[in-house]
């Protein structure tokens, strides 16, 4: 079974390696600063015990006030997975670091969440409409668009 | 490891996407209305040329037995259509057993998927392209209204909007036999036609 | 003296005759050799999670089949997961085997297709495709006798399933369990040493292991290339941990292996049928559920194996009737991320196998 690591086994070493980025752990998930989505990933990607090589998705849900994006990482040596979550405040241009470097796997993604939530990721060497065509207005998903 | 997927293109991709997107806006801001039904058969059939009769049936029998749809599979629907090519119930036994791909030589659509509004201005153009006499059947919910994705924001409701359309076949996907009812109707259709008209 | 060349912009539209959907590849080509490609899509692209929060949560359970619309049953599996995770609904021990029945056979379905299409675009015009139809027929047939649709079933429900399996269900399934094995030999000594099948398909479109699991892809692309990792085995769901089965993985990642994957998936999944079959329960099909669901406020992902990969939802419930977010995670459109590079270098005719193999449908990609 994919052991869900809860947020505040994690908490500690990243507290270490990037302090302040942490806003909040819990069991489930664990939330950081939008500036350090890159910095975190990246140790969660090449530190050993930990080893996440498999980004299963991002996805992005809007709150009213903020915006959050959802990771889920897993680790295929040692079997265990973890969820990041960010917030966005700004409603009008809301940036994020990009983790494409990273995973190629979040190319497509990241696009789609621009092209449908209007979210911006810093960083991403192609980033354009990839579902609806260049010259629509607005952002579907949005709550506000009707 | 890293892999750079910045994109070198000898292209300019966003001037290309631009002029698509212009595209697309214009067919939506001109389409707001459903094109109506070619229903001019069902006065022909009032007034007989007697002189072409037999011309007629012959032209019609020969347009009718062996229509030959074009490749144009959007979505789900296209499954039941390829069903009914296969061996069980076979559209052969019509004559249509040919699928071409190139719109040239082909003179049936049957539009089998969603449409939206970012694929609209490629089926009207095969559309366009398809010689004349030409015909139309909306298969599926979807092609008729729009069917489960009608509120949608990228969805067009119906076909009608943009093609002129003959038939209807209702279904979610219609079965295999739904739509060898909906083909022989245009065969009846078919075979009501005069070459005195268009 | 050199010859002097231009690069040329060819434009694989979307509409074009092969059966995979409207995808348009824009390939920049040197003479036949493909030196730069980029895939747009977005022609199917309805708004079904937009959709999914003006509707209950049973009323999703419709949208959710024309997603794959090769492999309803699989989806609706995934998407009923979630609920159940997310408003913690136990499910009897009859609905949770004639799940795991219902969906292996659908993997069956959808592998038939996407070994028939691969030939299709092999060159094998139609051949193979009508015998994958032939079986794909008797398994639509058992469909038919479930749900009463042949393509899109919205059978399952959230708590199990309305109805219970008709009397000549089991029957029948025994009849093409013993009849199947017999179909896979036929068409494994037909095609597995064929010269042009292996001329075309062998060392064509490679996907290295690093670059497989760094574009987060799943399914028969990922094992193809030799990474042994299936959610049945790594994180059971349902009940898949009481059935013994393999994990066919292959070495290359080309498309001969890929194909290969995906026949043996074929045998492992009648496999899992006949044991399902065998240790079948009596009882009730559905757990006591209200008519509307009102799951407490929260968040749940469940990911299952469907045919094309891992097919995720990650739902959003705010304690109303309806989702208030409901992202799909597609496998078909992580597996497309790594087209470009497995295509540059190769002649126009393999881009088209090369997209066969990895076996995407539209309506998953383009959601």
């Amino acid at each position: 079974m994919t052991l869900a690591l809860s947020g505040q086994e994690v908490v500690a070493k990243l507290e270490q390696q990037f302090p302040g980025s942490v806003i909040e752990s819990s069991e489930n998930n664990l939330l950081v600063k939008s500036e350090s989505i890159f910095d975190v990933a990246e140790y969660l990607k090449s530190s050993p015990e930990l080893d996440f090589d498999y980004l299963n998705y991002i996805a992005a849900v809007d709150y009213y006030n903020y915006f959050e994006l959802v990771y889920q990482f897993t680790s295929m040596k040692h079997n265990h997975s973890l969820v990041l979550k960010t917030r966005c405040y700004d409603r009008e241009n809301p940036a994020v670091p990009s983790v494409v470097r990273l995973w190629q796997g979040a190319d497509f993604q990241e696009r789609e969440i621009y092209d449908l939530m209007g979210i911006s990721f810093e960083g991403h060497p192609n980033l354009k409409r990839i579902l609806l065509w260049q010259g629509f207005e607005g952002h579907p998903l949005r709550k506000d668009y009707l | 490891m890293e892999v750079d997927i910045t994109p070198r293109h000898i292209y300019s991709d966003t001037e290309l996407d631009r002029t698509e997107g212009e595209a697309i806006e214009a067919l939506k801001r001109s389409t707001q209305q459903p094109i109506p039904d070619p229903d001019r058969w069902l006065d022909e059939e009032l007034r007989r040329n007697i002189l072409l009769t037999s011309l007629d049936t012959i032209l019609n029998w020969a347009r009718r037995s062996s229509l030959w749809p074009v490749i144009c599979f959007p979505a789900c629907c296209a499954f039941e259509l390829i069903a009914a090519n296969a061996s069980r119930f076979d559209l052969s036994r019509f004559g249509m057993e040919i699928l071409r791909a190139s719109p040239r030589q082909a003179d049936l659509m049957i539009t089998a998927g969603t449409l939206t509004w970012k694929m609209a201005p490629q089926v009207k153009r095969i559309y366009e392209q398809m010689a004349e006499p030409k015909w139309v059947i909306a298969m599926g919910a979807c092609g008729i209204s729009g069917g489960i994705f009608r509120s949608s924001y990228n969805v067009v409701p119906g076909y009608n909007r943009i093609i002129p359309v003959d038939v209807y076949v209702p279904g979610c996907p219609p079965r295999p036999e739904a739509l060898i009812h909906g083909i022989r109707m245009l065969h009846h259709k078919i075979s009501k036609r005069s070459i005195t008209e268009g | 003296m050199a010859l002097k060349t231009e690069p040329f912009v060819l434009n694989i539209g979307p509409v074009h005759p092969s059966t995979h959907g409207v995808f348009r590849m824009r390939a920049t080509l040197d003479g036949e050799v493909i030196i730069d490609m980029e895939p747009v899509f977005g022609y199917l692209h309805r708004g079904i999670e937009k959709l999914a929060e003006e509707r209950t949560y049973t009323g999703v359970i419709p949208l959710t089949d024309r997603l794959d619309y090769l492999a309803s049953m699989s989806n609706n599996l995934a998407y009923v997961l979630a609920v159940e995770k997310l408003a913690g609904i136990p499910v009897p021990e009859r609905a949770e085997y004639l799940r795991v029945i219902l969906a292996e056979l659908q993997r069956i379905a959808s592998h038939l297709i996407a070994v028939g299409a691969f030939l299709n675009d092999c060159g094998a015009f139609f051949t193979p495709f009508l015998y994958m139809f032939r079986e794909r027929e008797k398994i639509v047939d058992l469909f038919e006798m479930v749900s009463g649709q042949r393509l899109l079933y919205n059978y399952m429900r959230i708590g199990g399933f309305t109805q219970d399996i008709p009397d000549e269900f089991l029957p029948a399934l025994d009849k093409f369990v013993r009849q199947m094995p017999g179909f896979i030999d036929e068409y494994d000594r037909l095609l597995a040493e064929n010269e042009i099948l292996l001329a075309r398909a062998k060392g064509v479109g490679i996907l290295p292991k690093e670059l497989a699991i760094n574009i987060c892809a799943s399914g028969p692309v990922l094992r193809g290339s030799g990474v042994n990792w299936d959610i049945r085995k790594v994180d059971p769901y349902s009940i898949y941990d009481r059935f013994e089965f393999d994990i066919p993985t292959g070495s290359a990642g080309d498309c001969y292996d890929r194909y290969r994957v995906r026949v043996q998936e074929m045998r492992q999944s009648l496999r899992i049928i006949e044991q399902a079959m065998k240790q079948l329960p009596s009882g009730a099909v559905r757990s006591e559920v209200p008519h509307l669901i009102h799951p407490p406020a929260g968040e749940a992902y469940a990911h299952i194996e469907a045919p094309k990969g891992e097919l995720g939802f990650y739902l959003v419930s705010d304690n109303s009737i309806a989702p208030y977010r409901c992202h799909i995670r597609a496998p078909s459109l992580m597996n497309l991320t790594a087209l470009r590079e497995m295509m540059l270098g190769w002649k126009i005719q393999d881009a088209i196998i090369i997209f066969g193999s990895i076996d995407i449908t539209m309506g998953e990609v383009d959601r």
